[in-house]
């Protein structure tokens, strides 16, 4: 428990570094889903950082809301994918972390490219599909902004998870609430949301993504769900920025990178517990 | 007809492609189809009734569909997505972008109706600008064989190729010439005839047409080199090449837009090493419409007596 916070911590700052280096990239729902990225990782997940594409006979995850790369990036370095000094690397040239994730200079770790919003949760559903083909009883998580649902696609994948019964898929929201343009209630509201996933057919869970605690229990008890016929989804409540108090809960800091001097105040407000890249 | 290619039967390059798919599926157990509710429509009867644990039925979802396929990737399998041509390419561009060719995904995205000969259903269904849409993807194959046989052979033979694949063929019933059972190779164009007066590349449909234009021509005293152009990318250039250094002079002829199609794709490799002249059969930057498969080759000019003219044409140029 105090261990996944410390790794949380140092992703946080990680986060920050990164995006701090290039003065580019999505520092705000990076921080929010960093709790969870690093519950997956480093407690629930079966995962093997030798990494093979096909992942077979092990747990995977997918990010639909690519943008928030940072986290990624430093989960999988953390977890031993690829050192962690290449995390200097983000977004310049010839680099394999990219802006948003890719396989196409392949990254250990990245399993689809994802950025352009909205294709991640058909993807987890076709692994997800595979492993049952080939009897493989490990399950697939995928994760996806709030925002994202707004794109149509999610909502035909969302309909045939449920009515194929692709019960081995775990789908997380990051319900922030937050958007580039403003709050979801503002841009393009989702509500009720928990109503539209339940309507559509699948098993829903609520949980606090920046309560390590919460997260424990409840993707534990989604675990057991696993095989009941149902898809099942995590309404994740994060705060955007959580971590780092002058970026909580504002859109603002969705795709902007902190100054020299909110930098410093920033990592003076995460410990440094596994040293900086 | 061409004496090396006497026509066997009339059949659907799309029962090909169900019969390919039926016989690939019984070889190799990791090969699944999805479908966005037009697995009548893609001749998939047979595979369903067989193999049912490997059939998707996706509804009328063509995205997810690309995603569920690109997914379905890790782990091993080989996805065969299927749905009309126009559902295929310009309704998911983005996601065949991102999801499968910027991820190097081994789908295979099998589109039937493709061209004007779809007929009735008119241009909303009449895509004529897939080819070009699919060969700018950096690593996609594409392919449009000629009839049933070579539509089976392809669909067959992409299953051991790994990557993105565009596989292109039609509706109607149409001659099916090209010998039964000959394994299909990717990139590799297939002589029809050989002559030194004209190049004619074709691909798909319009294969068949530019066989009856060789016929005609060849009594007008015009030789003909005609290529099966049935894989556009990779292109084969060396057979492009080896046939204009001889004849000197181009017609190309396809059931697509000029732009972005297979005219486009002999003219950069012409216009890079052996520039010559060279006449385009193809949609001229319009929409097609309703109308009977013939009657709509007819009046957007993808006949054998336009290939001829053009022939013509291009071998005054030079």
């Amino acid at each position: 428990m105090q261990s996944l916070q410390d790794t949380a911590s140092q992703v946080r700052r990680d986060i920050l570094r990164m995006v701090h280096a290039v003065q580019s990239g999505h520092p705000g729902g990076s921080l929010g889903c960093a709790d969870y990225l690093v519950a997956l990782y480093f407690h629930f997940m079966k995962h093997d950082p030798a990494f093979a594409m096909d992942g077979k006979n092990e747990d995977l995850f997918f990010l639909s809301n690519g943008h928030i790369s940072p986290l990624f990036y430093s989960v999988l370095a953390r977890s031993g994918y690829f050192p962690i000094a290449e995390l200097a690397t983000f977004r310049k040239l010839n680099t394999r972390l990219q802006g948003h994730p890719a396989t196409h200079e392949h990254l250990p770790g990245v399993r689809i490219a994802s950025g352009s919003l909205g294709q991640g949760l058909s993807v987890a559903i076709g692994a997800a599909l595979t492993k049952k083909l080939n009897n493989d009883p490990c399950m697939v998580y995928s994760l996806h902004g709030d925002g994202e649902l707004q794109e149509g696609q999610n909502w035909e994948a969302i309909m045939f998870a449920a009515h194929h019964k692709v019960d081995n898929l775990l789908a997380t929201v990051d319900y922030n609430g937050q958007q580039i343009d403003g709050s979801t209630a503002f841009v393009m509201n989702l509500e009720n949301l928990k109503d539209k996933w339940l309507a559509f057919g699948w098993d829903v869970l609520e949980m606090d993504g920046n309560d390590m605690n919460d997260i424990l229990k409840v993707v534990a008890e989604a675990k057991t769900r696993m095989g009941k016929h149902k898809p099942v989804c995590i309404l994740m409540k994060t705060i955007m920025g959580k971590g780092v108090d002058f970026m909580e809960g504002t859109h603002e800091w969705h795709g902007i990178a902190p100054s020299d001097a909110q930098l410093e105040n920033a990592l003076s407000q995460l410990s440094e517990t596994l040293g900086d890249y | 007809m061409l004496i090396d290619f006497p026509v066997q039967n009339e059949k659907e390059t799309r029962a090909g492609f169900g019969e390919g798919i039926y016989e690939i599926a019984k070889q190799n157990p990791n090969v699944v189809a999805l479908t966005a509710d037009l697995a009548g429509s893609l001749k998939l009867n047979a595979f369903m009734k067989d193999f049912p644990e490997r059939f998707v039925q996706c509804g009328i979802a063509e995205a997810n569909m690309i995603g569920i396929a690109a997914g379905m990737t890790i782990g091993g399998k080989i996805p065969y997505t299927t749905t009309f041509a126009n559902f295929s390419t310009s309704r998911v561009y983005d996601q065949i972008r991102q999801s499968v060719a910027y991820s190097g995904k081994n789908v295979k995205i099998c589109a039937s109706h493709a061209g004007l000969t779809l007929g009735e259903d008119g241009a909303t269904h009449q895509v004529l600008e897939d080819i070009g849409m699919m060969k700018m993807l950096p690593g996609m194959t594409v392919i449009v064989p000629c009839d049933f046989n070579q539509t089976k052979a392809a669909t067959m033979a992409i299953a051991s190729y790994d990557g993105p694949v565009y596989l292109r063929f039609g509706r109607p019933k149409w001659p099916n010439f090209t010998p039964l059972d000959v394994p299909f190779e990717i990139g590799k164009a297939q002589i029809i005839h050989e002559g030194n007066d004209v190049s004619i590349f074709a691909c798909g449909h319009m294969v068949w047409e530019a066989m009856k234009a060789v016929e005609q021509l060849e009594q007008m005293g015009i030789t003909c080199d005609l290529i099966n152009i049935h894989t556009i990318k990779p292109i084969d250039q060396d057979a492009i090449l080896k046939s204009i250094s001889k004849t000197k002079c181009i017609v190309t002829a396809e059931e697509h837009q000029q732009n972005g199609g297979l005219g486009d794709s002999v003219s950069q490799i012409a216009a890079q090493h052996m520039p010559c002249p060279h006449e385009f059969i193809a949609v001229k930057d319009s929409f097609g419409e309703s109308g009977k498969p013939l009657d709509l080759l007819q009046k957007y000019g993808l006949t054998s007596e336009a290939i001829v003219a053009a022939a013509k044409r291009s071998v005054a140029r030079k």
